[in-house]
């Protein structure tokens, strides 16, 4: 049998110094046998489980940059395809993660005081909450699908954010009374129409060309398509996408803590792999506190 | 140092009588592949590397040979170009960012350390898993249609070429993950398991060495990791983040490249000082020269080397404010670096020089690597590198710096820690003739290329002029007799396995704690934690045993 | 050292653990503490919802946005994370990534700024 690939190796302690240590790895079967109390390995693990946050906050970081870049060079991208988001669900979203968060850090202490019940139902709960938000997410993602509204070149949405109820909520219903007016199908044409009608909401959008589908022409005193708004979207899908595959990865962590679980592993001597599950779930909502305001609260 | 005479019998150590020794414990494939022993690791890493670092050097010959003659010689331009980017891909991912880290690191750090194993030995064995993967994804795209952007990955081509870029970068992605777990394990075992008596400043300098490689690797490798899905996301989805079409920005790929691939290769230099501080101090027989200045100039190092990325894009459009601060800060990393090397020097001075293998690597380490560091200074100067980019003089300087410094270390290290690894001594003969043969190869390589660089001839290129090809023909006979060094290096570490002379438990009479156990070490390492009450250079208490052919406590109590 | 503690305590089902219990490896949380942290949460993110019907121009509204989120961050990482009662290290460790992560963004945007103008510029020449 392969000793070392046990959880402990087996000693030899033919001097005394040994022994305290080997009483206290007899003692807990969870304690490696290269930590001397389950206290140190506990630590251990914590400072481990950090510095591999670090990796995921420096990962985020850079798609956090695309965003800072593009947004501070063309606000008027982020202003026009904010109405194709829906604040609610996004809302939604930000409380369902933060729900989840609580009863994470609330299985920690159940671990901590050996609440075995306890800690069994807010493992479900979290789970069950972040599923939730995998929920919304699709439906908001499908229905984004319907509308064709894609990241990159697949950028071809069925209406033009003056077009959206979202719209029309903040800027009366006039806006939308010219929606059925021809598609300008000259892009020569569209750009000398726009500038003169441009509402004066789009600064430092010289023309109103998107990036693969010629706009609809906005009625006048209405938001003009600024060019290339695809980079909103490549930049939402990727950021609540790559989001959206840590959740998954959250569940499927947290399923694994599930069965530990059950099976009894957990007590106030040896609770550090909840304890680390949770850590890399509140960063997950972390992350979500900061895209919700950048991506759905943009005015 | 070197003694003949003993005899396999009566210098078996007692770890290979007992079945103790970690090479034996345990039998069996699974064994080896389900392992949790740091010290099984970093041979089944070493192992890898090894055969990367052929693969690899076997492109590179091909890269020589076809540059032989001016037009074609044995392959076509798009071959060319895919066998280029192999040749970097493979070196840097596989061999040179995990290789004294990984191979060399992972066995000796918790030796060094006087610890049991390093902090997390599943974390560490899943790193060995995700390279062993990384490298398939590697050979993935080498057999379908082998990606031909560079190892650089430059967008706009990247995006658009059709050769196998995304197992590549997949690859690369994975491998980055293998670094980051090294890292993280590192970190918190240097944090966490050191014994009593082991304070921060009596740590030997390898270790603080992997310290500041790992924080290196935690905080840069994640952002590669987010380009190189950024790439393969614009490539399947054509999300548009470098496509100036849709709004993106092809220079923003290079800000995020090099965000990491600077740092990077002072993941792949640091370890390479962290081991030529152990092997100057122990062959001169002589405390290093400034302990503290070396120790602290790695973390400076680690920390600068996040601000200059910006002088791999001095010719890209980068606005002259920003090139001036990244030529400034470049100057500024220069200063730890020298701090180093003149360490090393005073080291020796009036010591008592020993030229074993593993110390005349480390001097061919020093000559080379002066090179290379101080052509990275002219090339940090922005007026001259408008004539240098993208010409021979950068692949000299980052061959010099890399093969002359990371790779002529590693050798170092191997052949220094070889006996504790394998229980055997190499034959020293051989090892002298291999370095003198490499040192030869690689200045005949490189040296040419500096001045086919001034001359205007340009990387990657496949073609070139006349005028050129002379220097090209002493280079690519460089890279052959590097070829021949490397073969012999091979041929007597392998016979030494069966062959050599059993090691003893400190042949060269160092201080640091992994020769306090035997050679090879129980798969233990330590009994106890050992008792730690002085610096790791103090030579005075170790005495030659020509009998044992190597050196022992005065106030010997065996361990 | 714990050498003799009971690997499963007892199961303690009042709200508060004794802080001073010397056996413990870690601060166990309040469960007023974690309502309370979690209260604030969600008032905070009705808050940052509310705020946006109130228009103080983009840059400030972004600022109100981002303090908001920063105050939620703050918190998380603080309670929920317990950083509040863990070894200042491992804050450190976090603030560090904080740190390089703003290096990153503010140098590359500090460059982008540079020669965005070229590129808006030939836009607005193509459009004549």
């Amino acid at each position: 049998m392969a000793q070392s690939t046990a959880e402990q190796l087996p000693h030899h302690a033919p001097d005394g110094d040994g022994h305290a240590h080997d009483a206290a790895h007899a003692e807990h079967p969870f304690l490696a046998h290269h930590f001397d109390t389950p206290k140190h390995q506990f630590e251990s693990g914590k400072l481990g489980i950090w510095l591999f946050l670090v990796t995921e906050v420096l990962f985020f970081g850079g798609l956090f940059c695309a965003y800072a870049i593009y947004r501070s060079l063309h606000p008027e991208i982020f202003v026009y395809a904010h109405y194709y988001l829906d604040t609610f669900w996004g809302a939604v979203n930000t409380g369902v993660l933060i729900v989840s968060s609580l009863t994470a850090a609330w299985a920690v202490r159940n671990a901590q005081l050996g609440e075995q019940k306890k800690l069994i139902t807010n493992i479900i709960v979290t789970i069950a909450l972040a599923c939730c938000f995998l929920c919304v997410k699709y439906v908001e993602y499908s229905h984004k699908f319907h509308e064709h509204i894609l990241p990159g070149r697949h950028f071809n949405p069925t209406h033009e954010a003056w077009e959206l109820e979202s719209y029309k909520k903040t800027h009366g219903e006039h806006a939308g009374a010219h929606g059925e007016e021809a598609t300008a199908h000259d892009a020569a044409g569209d750009t000398h129409a726009a500038p003169a009608e441009a509402a004066p909401a789009a600064p430092g959008a010289p023309d109103a060309q998107g990036a693969t589908a010629e706009a609809k022409k906005p009625p006048p005193g209405a938001l003009a398509r600024p060019r290339h708004v695809s980079v909103f979207f490549s930049i939402y899908f990727f950021m609540t996408g790559l989001h959206g595959v840590h959740v998954v990865a959250g569940i499927i962590t947290w399923l694994w803590i599930l069965r530990r679980a059950v099976r009894g592993e957990f007590g106030p001597q040896y609770f550090g792999a909840v304890d680390y599950a949770a850590l890399y779930w509140h960063l997950v909502d972390l992350i979500w506190i900061y895209l919700f305001p950048l991506l759905y609260l943009i005015h | 140092m070197t003694s003949p005479s003993a005899t396999a019998d009566v210098l078996a150590t007692p770890s290979e009588k007992s079945g103790e020794n970690y090479l034996v414990h345990e039998k069996g494939i699974l064994s080896w592949l389900l392992t949790l022993d740091h010290k099984r690791i970093g041979v089944m890493y070493l192992m890898c590397v090894l055969g990367a670092f052929l693969l690899g050097g076997v492109f590179a010959l091909l890269v020589r040979t076809e540059l032989f003659t001016p037009g074609r010689t044995i392959v076509d331009h798009d071959t060319y170009n895919q066998l280029f980017t192999l040749h970097g891909a493979v070196m840097v991912f596989l061999v040179i960012i995990p290789g004294i880290p990984a191979a060399l690191g992972n066995f000796v750090l918790p030796l060094q350390l006087g610890a049991k194993d390093v902090a997390f030995p599943r974390l560490n064995l899943a790193s060995w898993y995700l390279w062993v993967i990384g490298a398939l994804f590697m050979v993935v795209s080498l057999i379908t249609n082998a990606a031909d952007t560079g190892w650089t990955f430059y967008t706009p081509y990247s995006t658009v070429t059709t050769t196998s870029v995304i197992p590549a970068l997949f690859g690369a992605f994975i491998l980055g993950f293998s670094s980051i777990f090294t890292g993280m394990n590192f970190i918190t075992t240097m944090h966490k398991l050191r014994p009593p008596g082991m304070t921060w400043f009596r740590m030997p300098l390898f270790l603080w060495a992997l310290y500041s490689t790992a924080v290196i690797q935690v905080l840069a490798t994640p952002v590669l990791a987010i380009t190189l899905l950024m790439l393969i996301v614009e490539r399947v989805v054509g999300i548009g983040i470098f496509d100036p079409a849709l709004g993106g920005d092809p220079v923003l790929f290079q800000h995020f490249f090099w965000f990491y691939s600077h740092p990077a290769v002072y993941i792949m230099i640091v370890p390479a000082f962290g081991v030529v501080s152990e092997i100057f101090p122990t062959f001169s027989r002589k405390r290093i020269f400034g302990y503290k200045f070396i120790a602290l100039s790695s973390v400076a190092i680690a920390i600068l080397g996040f601000l200059v990325w910006g002088h791999h894009m001095f010719t890209s459009g980068q606005s002259v404010v920003a090139a001036t601060i990244f030529s400034a800060i470049t100057f500024l990393i220069a200063i730890p670096t020298a701090i180093k090397v003149f360490n090393w020097i005073a080291t020796m001075y009036k010591g008592r020089i020993h030229l074993d293998t593993p110390m005349l690597y480390a001097l061919f380490f020093l000559w080379v690597f002066t090179i290379g560091g101080l052509t990275g200074v002219f090339l940090g100067v922005m007026s001259v590198d408008i004539h240098l980019h993208d010409t021979y003089f950068v692949v000299a300087h980052f061959h010099y710096v890399m093969m002359g410094g990371s790779i002529t270390a590693f050798l170092a290290g191997v052949h220094y820690w070889w006996p504790k690894m394998t229980g055997r001594m190499y034959d020293e003969k051989l090892g002298r003739i291999a370095c003198a043969i490499l040192f030869v190869g690689l200045n005949l390589t490189f040296f040419p290329q500096f001045i086919l660089g001034t001359r205007g001839m340009p990387r990657r290129y496949y073609n070139y002029l006349e005028e050129f090809q002379g220097l090209h023909q002493l280079s690519t006979i460089g890279a052959f007799t590097m070829g021949v060094a490397f073969a012999l290096t091979a041929v007597y570490l392998l016979r030494s396995l069966k062959k050599g002379r059993v090691a003893p438990a400190n042949p060269w009479g160092a201080n640091t704690l992994e020769w306090r156990t035997p050679s090879p070490p129980a798969y233990y390492n330590f009994h106890n934690p050992p008792e730690v009450t002085g610096g790791p250079y103090e030579y005075a208490d170790w005495v030659y045993n020509a009998r044992v052919g190597g050196y022992e406590r005065k106030t010997s109590d065996g361990h | 050292m714990a050498d003799h503690e009971n690997s499963h305590a007892t199961p303690q089902s009042g709200p508060e653990l004794s802080a001073s219990h010397h056996d413990e490896i870690a601060h166990v949380t309040p469960v007023r503490l974690l309502l309370g942290v979690w209260g604030a949460l969600m008032v905070l993110t009705v808050i940052t919802v509310a705020v946006t019907t109130i228009d103080f121009g983009p840059r400030v509204n972004l600022v109100i946005a981002m303090a908001i989120a920063t105050i939620k961050a703050g918190l998380v990482v603080t309670y929920f994370m317990h950083l509040r009662w863990d070894r200042p290290f491992n804050t450190l460790v976090f603030l560090g990534s904080l740190l390089f992560v703003s290096l990153f963004i503010s140098m590359t945007l500090f460059d982008k700024s540079e020669y965005e103008p070229d590129i808006d510029e030939m836009y607005l020449l193509k459009g004549q």
